[in-house]
Formats: C-alpha cells, structure tokens, sequence
C-alpha cells in the first residue's frame, strides 16, 4: 500500500459520524497494530515501513508508547461518538517487523487493548514474524500475555528465489522459529510467496514442499504483485529483471491448491489453507466479513461501520499529531450503502463459505444471466448456486475479480 | 493585399486572414473559398478587385472550379521555395479551361529556401513566355505586391456583362452562419440587384426578400446593391444552404431573366466512412452536427448505418480523404464528439450472375453469392517529385495496381509521372506512403477516371466465428490474404484476453485465409486483500465496470473501444504529415 487511497479530509479530533454507529452491535471489534520498522526494506515491499537508518532507532524505542495513546484515544473517540462499547475479538501485530520490538513493547500495547476494552475470553491474538529476530524465549513471553497465533514470513524456500525479493532470512531458521512457537502453544501459519522472477515450477514445489514439512496450521499464498514505486519495480522496467508471467503464476497456483490440499490443508480464502476451521485467520476473516476495526500505528486502516480512515504514513507526523491529542487519520471516506454491498460482494466471494445469493438478488445484483454465464464458465460452483451461495470454483477463484465483476453488472 | 489595398489594417492583420476555421489556420490550409473585394488606384482611376481565396487540395476541387467560373483572370500562385506541386497543375488546367488571363506569380521569395529562377524558368516552361513575366512577391514583407495589383488592373478583362439585361447572378457558394442563416455568395453576370428587392431562384423558382446584399472587403459590408461584374453576398432569412444552391441563378422576381446561367454539376462523394459516437449516448448529437455541417457543406452525404461492432452510426460520403478528416474532426472539435472512423472505402458496383446490379458504399453490404462482375472507380494520378524518388514512386505505383501513362521532365530535376490507378488503392495510406518515400517532396493529384472491372473479393473478419462488420474490406485478389494476417495479427495483439480462447479468422466467404488465437485468460485476481486493500480494491473495481461501459460485445468477446480504434486507424500518428496542399 505505497499509496493511500483517496479519501476526505479526515476530522481533527477523530469523531465518527453517524453511520458509524448503525447496526454496530451487530459487528465483532478488532485491533490491528502495524510497527513500521524493518531492519533492511525488501525489494518486492511497499508497506508503510521503516528501517534504522532512515528513521533512526529513538523512533523505535518510544514507539509503545505512541501507540499505546492511540489507543486511549481511540477508547474515547469511539466513547464520545456514542459507538457502542464492544470487547475486542482479535488483535493482529503487522508491519514491518513487530518483533523487532521486544517482546515487553508487544504486550504493552496488547495489555493496553485489554484493559481499555477487554479482550474476548477465545481472543485470536497473532503477530507476524521474521524468522531471524525471535527465539523460544520472546515467544514464550507472549504466550503468557496472551498471544494466542504468530505468522512467519518465509516466503520462499529457495536461495536464488529470496535473493530477487532481498530476503535476507537464513531459510534454516524458518523451521527453528515454527518449532519456537509450536513448543509454547502458539498456532502456526507460514506465508508463501510464488511467481518470483527467476522462480520456476521445481523451484515453487520445493518451497510448498518445505512449508508442508513444517506442519503449521496454515498456510497463505501469494502471487508476487510488482507495486509501482518498489525497487523490484524499477528492475522490471529497467529490464534488469522479468516481468512476472501470469500464466505462470495461475499454474503455481493450481500446484499449490493441489500439494496443500493432499497435505490436509483447506482452501479457505483465495489465498488462503488452514488445517481446520478453528485454525483460520479469525483476524482476516474479520476484514473480510466488513466487521469493524481500529488500526493503529502510522499508515493503519481502521473501518467502522461503513467509515473507512487511514492515519498518515510518516512516523514523526504520526507522533506529533498524538502529543497535541489529534487524531493521527489523514483522510477518511464514507462508503454508502450501495458500495458497501458492492465492498461485501468484493470481499465474500473470495471466501469458501461464499456470498448469499438470495441476499446478493434482494440487491438488485447477481442477474440469472451473469449467474448462467458463470456456471457455463465453470466459475461458480452449480449445487452451491441451487442452495442460494455463490462459492468460486478452482478456476473461479484464478479469475474471482472477474467473477465479482459479472456479479455486480 | 488586404494590408496594401487598405481593407485590413495593420493592427488587425494576421497571418490567413480570409481562413476563418481553426482548423484552416492550424493546418495553413484554405478549406472554403472566401471573397473579398479590394479597392486598388491604377493611373489616377480607381477599380474595384474582386477576388476569391479557393483551396488547394484536391478534394476541394469543385470548390476552385466553381469559383474560377466566377471570374475573369487567375492569379497563380507558387511557393518559391517548393515550385510546381501537382494540385498546381490540377487549378491551372482548370484555369485554362474556364478561358482565363493568368498572372503567374511565384510567393514567399523571402524564405532562404526560395529559388525563383528555377521556378520561373518551370512556370515559363509550363504556360509559355518568358520567366521575366512571372511576377516575385512575398506576402509575409509585402515585395511585389503593389506590383501585382498593377498588373492584375492591367492584365484581368473588364466584366463583359449587360447592366441592362434582367438580372442575372451566379451562386458560387453558400455558407450556413448560426447568427445570419444562409449567405449566399454571388457574382452578377447581367443587370442588377438591390436591397429590400424581392428574389427567385431560377432552378425552384423560390421566392426570397432581400434582407440584406454587400461585399466582403473582407468583412461584410452591406451595400445599396450588386451591379455588373460585381462580387458579394445576399442574406434572405433562409436556413437551408440547399434551399441557395451553388451553381443556381438568381434573379429578381419584378423583372426575371428567361435563360438560367451555365450551372455547376455537383459534387459527387468518392470516399464512404462509417462515423461511430464512441459513446452510444451521443447518436443523436452525431445526427444534429451532420445535419449542421450540412448546412454549409452541401458536399458531404450521409445516411444512418447498424454495425455490429460499434452500434448506430452515419455512412458519410466524402470528396476525398482530407475531406473525410476536415469533418472528422470538425465534428469532434466543435460538437465535441468521440468518434470512431471506419476504413475509408470507395463505391463498387457489383453485377450478379443473375444480372442484378447493386452498388457497394460499405464492405459489408458486399452481395453474397454468385457475382459475374465487379466495377470500380480509376483515377488517374499524377505525381510530381524530384526525378531522384523516380523509382520508389514506380514501385508504390505498381504494388498500388497502377499503370503508367507516362512521364514528363520540368526543368532539370523534376518530374511528373502520370497513372492510373484504382481510388481504392489511393484511399488506403497511399499518400503517407509517397511522402515517406519521397521525404515528403512528392505532391499527388488527382481525377476521376470512370469504372473499371477489378478482380476483387471482400475479406470478413471473425471473432469467435462472428463477423465483425467493421473490419470488412473488399480488396484485390491478390492483396486479400495480406489484408487478413495484418488484421488478424492486429486485433490478436489489441484484444485483452478473455475467460476463454478467441479464434480471429480472416475469411473469404466461407474459406479462411488467415488464423490467430486469443489464449483464454487464467487469471484475473487480486492476490491480497486485507484492511488497507479494500478502498483501492473498490475503486479498482469502479474503474474496471466504467471501462466495461466502453467495450462492445461481438458475441461473447468483449473488445475495448481503443482497439477498434487503433485497428482501425492503420497509421494515426502519421495522418499529422498529411496535411497539405
């Protein structure tokens, strides 16, 4: 997300408008906390992310405590938009690196969600992490906090493959890392990054292979996204390096679908297995089902109720804006209606459990027609059509925004 | 002139006064005649000098004979740094033709490049006497001009007229103006006319009241009336040029003339276009700047016209290629419409084995069936060049299907070539190509040459097994299966993928020439989609279903405008070179 989207003018104090409050309590709450810090910025990466040398470590060192005045005043503007009070159902640490903080920084902030909010008592509490900065004992810390989930970007299994996307993680410690956080109790996802320039089938095999063996509770997949203003960018359009082929990457994925499924995972999300349902991204689900929730740190997204708001990227701005007690939310956009439909449309199809279709008709969307068109595609799936749900098939979910388009005509 | 003459002064001048179109002055072309009329003292005695600017280009033809028919002497005009262009040759025969005194006179002799000797010495060659006769001047600084209106005083016939015959005057052109309505451009012949008087028009015998009669000079000026041998225009009220035809006589109602003047025959279209609104929306718009364009355009035919491809249209009849773009664009610019063009075709007429005879403006009203012959229309063609392009014009010439007439030196270095050759062949990027071959140093005219029986097929493009109606081309036998590969290749590079495979098949008839697919698309998704995604995911999504609005369905396919119009337009960026005169 180098870019933000286009939004208004987001309000100086933060307060919500009415939509907000609409149906609300019908809506799980979440947290998400992005730490922009990495200790050398990836090629391939346009998150909001920082390392050392430009920003300095000062910046990183107080950062717990920016965020944890995010967090009060996200507990009072929620307060004084008359939203109603709801604990917090999943909590997810994202960057960046959230583990290039310490441990204490992590759960400083989770326990300040805790006791501003409360936390479910089956809370979903994960942070990602880089396979060279934990150890046994920092997860074993967060466990007793209460993490609950840790995600370990692995990306890649294959030397020349890490090196066109700048990874600098030994792949060794990869399964050091899931067996850490296996020995504490913490569920386990990998992420997987296929369609690397350079990266071949064999190499793809390997890579799923290796995360297969590691015998997480899931596992992510995705298909390499070349960002305008990334450095891998530049390469591409220099010719340095070749453009990804999306021929490929529909056939990796198709290896991948198959590899992961023979190996107990399920399809639960376009890019998305988990062993079982239990061991689902709760978090992912949330943003997927439009339910609402803060983001905190430089950069976040925070939804509520069909207001979506964004807080400005850069560290020190983000800062400044706190310590004079204004909202850190550079701009903002009130979805209506219609696009919400449009967003859940967008958003459900994507998911194994699919979208209502009779919900979807009731919207004036989702024509016998298109509906035909789709099933003669083999893009949706027939008995599911005849049970009023619209759940992609393999081939469908290669060609999801299409189907969502045909949806939505 | 203008500034010599005293009609326009300094501070008002401009470069191409009398071009009034945008487009005109941005293309330093003259697309409409314009009159005017030049007060000028020639030994202690002032005349009156009517002129009329006409075109150049060969499309506009009828614009320069028409007007000829209207004067007494031509002033030939010759750019010094360019010499004789082909068009040149075309307006002087014509000149010829209508009997008229000459006045040779080779422009811009101020330009560094200006060799007007040698030009002298072709002019000289060309109309017989001496390059001493052949006046200099240059327009930018004024050198020789008061010179020339001597020598037009001296040298043009006095009108020859009966100032006390019934009146007779001639139209020579009629110009919708949205304030005035119709303004008819006359020049008196015989007797007289005056303000406030009651008019006919000898050919419907419509009966008009003079609102308002002048000269140009160069803006109108109302006058008492037009005598003799003058030149001005008349305003009646009428809204309808057709209703003050070019070519018509007009007299006065009190005291008509018994015998109409010797008309003009009027235009006739030689290039068809389909003219699609990009938008479906703006068809009746489409329909509303033809109807106005019209108005002042009595050239330009239309009719409405279904394609399957690109939905309600006009097939618009043109006079020639940069006619077929002046309306073009003139359409887009000041009705501000989107169009798309189709590939300019000419008029065939086709005879059935069962004698039944059709003729063809649009490649897809090809007859299907049993066909014993196919006419087409010949022009013959001549270009004129610097004798070192002699060999890759005779090779554009006979891949175009032309045959040699024959071939003529000017001077030293030049030459002209004289073909004939089909329009068809002309009408397709036949002079980007002779520029491009030439370094842009040929200049090409030509005239119609009758029918001629060719060996012709039409070619239809499939998509997924559909015809798409708009890429149908009737070409040369021997041309039909490079017709299809280029526009199969095209098209299989301009049409994004779909969910499924997309054969393109040239076809003649049922037999396919040529083959290319589209891969199905497999994949079409956004590999991520989380918190942060969403809004530009959405807006995304927005975009894809604006753009959707502009693609047109040919059966299942789904092909965006922009590629009908890049396949269309075989060489857009090189149409900026052709502009010319």
């Amino acid at each position: 997300m180098a870019q933000l989207p286009k939004g208004e003018p987001a309000p100086q104090d933060g307060l919500l408008p009415e939509q907000a409050k609409h149906d609300a309590d019908s809506r799980t709450f979440h947290a998400y906390i992005h730490v922009p810090f990495c200790r050398v910025r990836c090629g391939y990466c346009d998150f909001n992310t920082y390392t050392a040398q430009e920003i300095g470590s000062s910046s990183q060192s107080s950062f717990a405590r920016d965020l944890v005045s995010e967090i009060e005043f996200s507990k009072s503007v929620l307060e004084l938009s008359a939203i109603p009070e709801r604990s917090i159902n999943t909590v997810f640490f994202g960057g960046g690196t959230p583990t290039l903080l310490p441990a204490e920084d992590l759960i400083q902030m989770l326990d300040k969600l805790r006791e501003n909010f409360g936390l479910d008592s089956d809370a979903e509490v994960t942070t990602e992490a880089n396979p060279d900065s934990v150890d046994q004992e920092y997860f074993q810390k967060l466990k007793e906090a209460g993490f609950t989930r840790v995600s370990v970007g692995m990306q890649s299994a294959v030397p020349h493959v890490l090196k066109v996307l700048e990874r600098t993680h030994n792949p060794e410690n990869v399964s050091k890392v899931i067996l850490a956080a296996k020995a504490v109790g913490l569920q386990t996802s990998v992420d997987l990054i296929y369609g690397t320039p350079t990266e071949t089938i064999e190499d793809w095999v390997h890579s799923l292979q290796e995360a297969i063996a590691l015998n997480t509770d899931h596992i992510s997949a995705y298909s390499l996204i070349v960002e305008p203003g990334t450095k891998l960018a530049r390469q591409i359009k220099s010719g340095e390096v070749e453009s990804p082929d999306e021929d490929l990457h529909a056939e990796m994925y198709e290896v991948a679908e198959a590899m992961l499924t023979k190996a107990g995972f399920i399809n639960y999300e376009v890019s998305n297995w988990s062993k079982s349902v239990a061991t689902r991204s709760r978090h992912n689900l949330a943003y997927w089902n439009s339910m609402d929730w803060w983001g905190y740190g430089p950069g976040a997204h925070s939804h509520v109720g069909g207001v979506r708001w964004w807080n400005v990227k850069n560290p020190s701005a983000y800062t400044d804006r706190l310590v004079s007690n204004l909202s850190p939310a550079l701009e903002r956009e009130l979805v209506d209606e219609e696009n919400q439909v449009i967003e859940r449309v967008m958003l459900q199809a994507r998911l194994v459990d699919g979208l209502d279709l009779s919900w979807l008709k009731s919207k004036g969307y989702g024509s016998a027609e298109a509906i035909s068109t789709l099933l003669a595609e083999e893009l949706i799936d027939g008995k599911a059509v005849f049970g009023q749900s619209i759940k992609l098939t393999l081939k469908g979910r290669l060609l999801a925004d299409y189907v969502v388009r045909k949806l939505l005509d | 002139m203008l500034q010599l003459t005293g009609v326009v002064d300094d501070r008002s001048m401009r470069a191409q006064y009398l071009d009034r179109m945008d487009i005109e002055r941005e293309r330093g072309i003259t697309i409409k005649s314009q009159a005017v009329r030049m007060p000028w003292e020639f030994e202690k005695q002032t005349y009156a000098l009517n002129m009329i600017d006409t075109p150049g280009h060969v499309d506009f033809t009828y614009e320069v004979s028409r007007s000829l028919a209207a004067c007494e002497g031509a002033v030939l005009l010759v750019d010094a740094a360019q010499g004789i262009e082909a068009q040149t040759l075309a307006n002087l025969y014509l000149a010829m033709e209508n009997d008229l005194m000459i006045i040779p006179v080779l422009n811009k002799i101020d330009l560094p490049a200006a060799q007007p000797e040698k030009y002298a010495e072709e002019l000289a060659n060309l109309i017989g006497g001496n390059p001493e006769d052949c006046l200099r001047v240059s327009g930018k600084t004024g050198v020789g001009v008061d010179a020339l209106l001597d020598k037009i005083v001296q040298m043009v016939p006095h009108p020859v007229g009966d100032p006390n015959a019934p009146a007779r005057a001639m139209i020579f052109d009629s110009v919708y103006d949205s304030y005035r309505g119709v303004v008819t451009y006359v020049r008196m012949v015989d007797g007289s006319l005056t303000n406030r008087e009651k008019i006919t028009m000898m050919s419907t015998k419509a009966v008009h009241e003079l609102l308002e009669i002048g000269v140009s000079s160069p803006e109108p000026e109302p006058t008492k009336g037009l005598g003799v041998g003058e030149v001005g225009y008349l305003i009646t009220g009428v809204k309808d040029v057709r209703q003050s035809k070019v070519g018509d006589t007009v007299t006065t109602s009190m005291k008509p003339a018994t015998v109409a003047l010797k008309g003009y025959s009027e235009p006739k279209p030689m290039v068809f276009s389909g003219l699609y609104p990009i938008d479906g929306s703006d068809y009746p718009n489409l329909r509303e700047a033809l109807d106005k364009l019209k108005l002042s355009d009595a050239s330009l035919v239309y009719e409405p016209e279904t394609s399957v491809a690109l939905g309600f249209g006009f097939r618009c009849g043109f006079l020639g290629l940069l006619h077929l773009e002046i309306i073009t664009e003139r359409l887009e610019r000041e009705f501000n419409l989107d169009l798309i063009a189709t590939a300019p075709s000419v008029v065939y007429e086709v005879t059935l084995d069962d004698k039944k005879e059709v003729t063809v403006t649009n490649p897809s009203e090809y007859p299907v069936g049993k066909i014993s012959k196919v006419l087409e229309p010949m022009v013959r063609a001549t270009i004129l060049s610097p004798k070192d392009y002699v060999g890759a014009i005779m090779e554009l010439c006979q891949g175009r299907r032309g045959v040699m007439l024959d071939m003529q030196y000017f001077g030293t270095d030049r030459v002209q070539l004289r073909y004939d050759m089909p329009l068809a062949e002309i009408v397709f990027d036949f002079f980007d190509q002779l520029k491009s071959k030439t370094q842009g140093y040929a200049s090409l005219d030509y005239e119609e040459n009758g029918l001629a029986e060719g060996d012709l097929v039409k070619v239809d493009i499939l998509l997924q097994g559909e015809q798409v109606d708009a890429f149908s081309a009737i070409v040369h036998k021997d041309k039909a299966y490079a017709y299809g590969v280029m526009m199969t290749g095209k098209l299989r590079e301009l049409i994004p993928r779909q969910q499924f495979e997309v054969p393109i098949q040239a076809a003649i008839g049922a037999r396919i020439i040529a083959r290319e697919s589209i891969r199905a698309m497999r994949k079409d998704v956004l590999a991520k989609c989380y918190g942060g995604d969403i809004s530009r995911k959405r807006k995304l999504l927005e975009k894809q279903k604006e753009g959707k609005k502009r693609m047109k369905m040919v059966g299942r396919v789904e092909v965006p405008q922009e590629a009908f119009i890049a396949a269309l337009s075989s060489d857009k960026e090189k149409k900026g070179e052709k502009k010319g005169k």
